[in-house]
């Protein structure tokens, strides 16, 4: 018989290497993913103290339909950013999301530090804290193969979240890998995972629910929406050129940012596109557990060692993001060159969008006389790609003044360097999109800083989209993905689970009462996340857009600073306002 | 002629596991990864594809020749019945199956095994899994000759 699987969660003491389990029905309502984890920031976090602070949490959720249905496989996780220094998420897929759910967890709450590095091995009947000294220093893919022969439990269905020297060097913009293709790559976690010592976590789980009352109604919607993703075709594209197909399609469009962000067409850009990717790299998609779509897309790496013919091979996961931050950005191509500098950012557990922004700024700051070969070491100018590949490394072990203040972020090297104007930042370094003002103030003042906050992309598009609209626009839209993310939806999903195919989801899971007013529901969530993030440190009026932002010409053509600057204060009136 | 289940194209999966879910939700009523039949594993991290592990229909199951109680049977066309009133949950089988391919539940003790009922083969996006007839599922590729 069926019941509500219980809200579950587990509360790990670093200090003390030991874990509590509670059964928290009473934050139901919270829903889970996004949702969740502020709600849990609230109940565990220290909004007002430093994000290294040992008592600071690491809050990892999942959703009510989690396993239930395809695509709602993703974790949110929610912290501190050491980057932002406010309350932020930072979303990943890949096997995380089954293993805490067929580990009877809907959400992990990670506090305290270490006294020494250690990585954690949870599951289903089981917890240990272990000592990682052996791991500690090692980049992430040695360290989850090192984990993977010595433990044996959930053999070829666990996930392994693991850290490289960038997070255990506190780079303020270090990631957390996640089951070797996918990562929690922005705003730093992997940094707080470093200050705590915590080096990995593997989780695995092999708990079993009964289906929901009256499964044949369950099991139809199932179907119904397995079908819907996988033979209406609007999910084709993910699966075939994947994200990278929007690098020609930007292109074209004068919204692709290259070089530094001093033009937004690539003269090489055929050579970086995802044509180019799938014809000459791809090796093969694989999929985030319990989804059909499988859009993850493995390129192979090959280079050359030594004499003769002395190769190695790597297989790397590439996306449009990383393409543009290591590709257009920084002048470098063909797709090959990009391969390599992903791999190094990879290997270093950097996040690879703000590494390769941060490297851009660095080289036109170079070119500007504003600093020298005493700073970069390595002759950083555009299209040079193994200056950038040391230079990645440098950022990661923190080489010297220079390379230790570029790991804060690009706006505190260039506070102290120069070169304002032209850093590339909105909140953190910018995604790949230079679509026009809608989308520069979204990201600006998002609530992780990303181009997934509210779509500003897509108003772009229109020509003059007025104030008001652009408003309400941001607003509905970072309800509706906050709903999504709260589920825990892929959002690639967001046109198949709509509201209404969400309450029926919900329905036939059992959380018929959650699915009533979701509108009003998820209105008085998104206030209470705004209020949240506020009270740990955000200032909506303090946000600034660097003068690059104006000058660009983006896929709306000159761009309107008036408007933009109007949209600004607006948007951070009505953030304030929350 | 029954059909048995072939994973025919393994080097096409993506690690979706949508047809252990189908498995588990079809034929167990269950939401699990471990209550399948079918069990799809990742062979030393995700960058070494993923394998198949299931109910090879043996011309001579082992399972069903040292179950004591009669609950696995040699099903005609290939693979075994299960009938579950008969089984004594004691784990014969499992030991018995020369490819692991039966585990046994670790709630109730049953055996988890293929049924050989075709109910994962359309959530397979890519085509990995067939049902096809016993004779063309043992006929082998010839090999090829190295230099032809």
């Amino acid at each position: 018989m069926h019941s509500v699987v219980p809200l579950m969660l587990m509360e790990i003491d670093l200090d003390r290497g030991v874990c509590r389990l509670q059964r928290r029905d009473d934050l139901r309502d919270k829903i889970g993913g996004s949702s969740l984890a502020a709600a849990l920031y609230r109940e565990y976090g220290l909004p007002g103290e430093d994000a290294f602070a040992p008592g600071q949490p690491l809050i990892f959720t999942i959703g009510p339909l989690t396993g239930y249905f395809p695509l709602m496989n993703k974790v949110v996780l929610g912290f501190k950013s050491p980057y932002s220094n406010d309350y932020v998420e930072t979303h990943a897929g890949g096997r995380l999301a089954l293993a805490l759910r067929f580990s009877g967890l809907a959400a992990l709450v990670i506090r305290g530090d270490a006294p020494h590095p250690v990585y954690l091995t949870i599951g289903e009947r089981h917890f240990a804290c272990k000592d990682a000294g052996h791991l500690w220093g090692m980049d992430g893919s040695a360290t989850a193969r090192i984990i993977r022969g010595n433990e044996p439990r959930g053999r070829g269905q666990r996930s392994i979240l693991r850290i490289g020297a960038a997070g255990e060097n506190l780079v303020k913009y270090a990631c957390i890998n996640v089951d070797t293709f996918r990562h929690f790559g922005r705003l730093g976690a992997g940094a707080v995972m470093g200050s705590k010592k915590l080096k990995a976590v593997m989780i695995s789980g092999d708990r079993s629910y009964a289906l929901p009352h009256g499964d044949k109604s369950y099991s139809k919607l199932y179907r119904k929406i397995y079908q819907r993703i996988t033979e209406s075709g609007s999910m084709a594209k993910y699966h075939d050129l994947g994200t990278p197909v929007n690098v020609l399609v930007l292109n074209g469009l004068h919204a692709l940012p290259t070089l530094n962000l001093s033009a937004t067409t690539f003269a090489e850009a055929e050579r970086i596109s995802g044509e180019y990717f799938a014809d000459k790299l791809l090796l093969r998609q694989v999929a985030c557990s319990g989804c059909p779509v499988g859009c993850i897309h493995i390129g192979l790496l090959r280079e050359k060692f030594g004499p003769g013919h002395d190769y190695y091979y790597k297989q790397v996961s590439y996306d449009h993001e990383p393409i543009f931050a290591m590709g257009s950005m920084l002048g470098v191509a063909p797709g090959e060159a990009v391969m390599l500098l992903l791999e190094e950012a990879e290997r270093w557990g950097l996040d690879v969008i703000s590494c390769g922004v941060a490297l851009a700024w660095a080289t036109e700051a170079r070119a500007a006389g504003l600093i020298g070969d005493e700073q970069t070491i390595f002759p950083l100018a555009f299209g040079q790609v193994e200056a950038y590949r040391r230079a990645i490394a440098a950022i990661a072990t923190r080489t010297n003044e220079f390379y230790r203040l570029l790991g804060e972020g690009t706006a505190a090297a260039a506070a102290r360097y120069g070169g304002s104007e032209f850093a590339c930042v909105l909140g953190q370094e910018m995604a790949g999109y230079a679509t026009g003002p809608v989308f520069f103030v979204s990201q600006a003042l998002g609530f992780r800083y990303s181009h997934l906050d509210s779509a500003g992309y897509q108003l772009d598009q229109q020509k003059t989209p007025g104030l008001q609209e652009a408003l309400d626009h941001l607003e509905r839209e970072e309800r509706q993905r906050l709903m999504l993310t709260s589920m825990v939806a892929c959002l690639f999903a967001r046109n198949i689970y709509d509201r209404q195919t969400v309450a029926d989801a919900l329905c036939v899971t059992g959380y018929a009462d959650l699915a009533e007013n979701l509108e009003e529901r998820f209105s008085s969530l998104q206030r209470e996340r705004w209020r949240l993030k506020k009270e740990s440190g955000y200032d909506p009026g303090a946000v600034s857009i660097p003068k690059r932002f104006q000058e660009v010409r983006t896929l709306q053509g000159k761009l309107d600073a008036e408007f933009m600057e109007k949209l600004r204060l607006a948007y951070g009136a009505k953030i304030a306002g929350y | 002629m029954a059909k048995v289940l072939k994973a025919v194209a393994m080097e096409r999966c993506i690690g979706c596991y949508s047809c252990m879910f189908a498995c588990a939700r079809m034929v167990h009523a269950a939401l699990s990864w471990s209550r399948s039949g079918i069990r799809v594993r990742s062979r030393g991290g995700l960058t070494a594809g993923f394998e198949a592990n299931y109910c090879l229909a043996c011309p001579k199951p082992a399972c069903a020749a040292v179950c004591p109680s009669g609950a696995l049977r040699e099903r005609r066309g290939g693979g075994v019945r299960y009938r579950r009133e008969l089984c004594l949950r004691c784990g014969d089988c499992a030991h018995a199956c020369p490819v692991s391919a039966i585990e046994l539940d670790g709630e109730t003790g049953e055996p988890v095994l293929c049924l050989h009922c075709g109910h994962c083969v359309p959530f397979c996006p890519h085509g990995c899994l067939a049902m096809v007839e016993k004779e063309h599922a043992e006929r082998r590729q010839p090999a090829r000759p190295l230099l032809e």
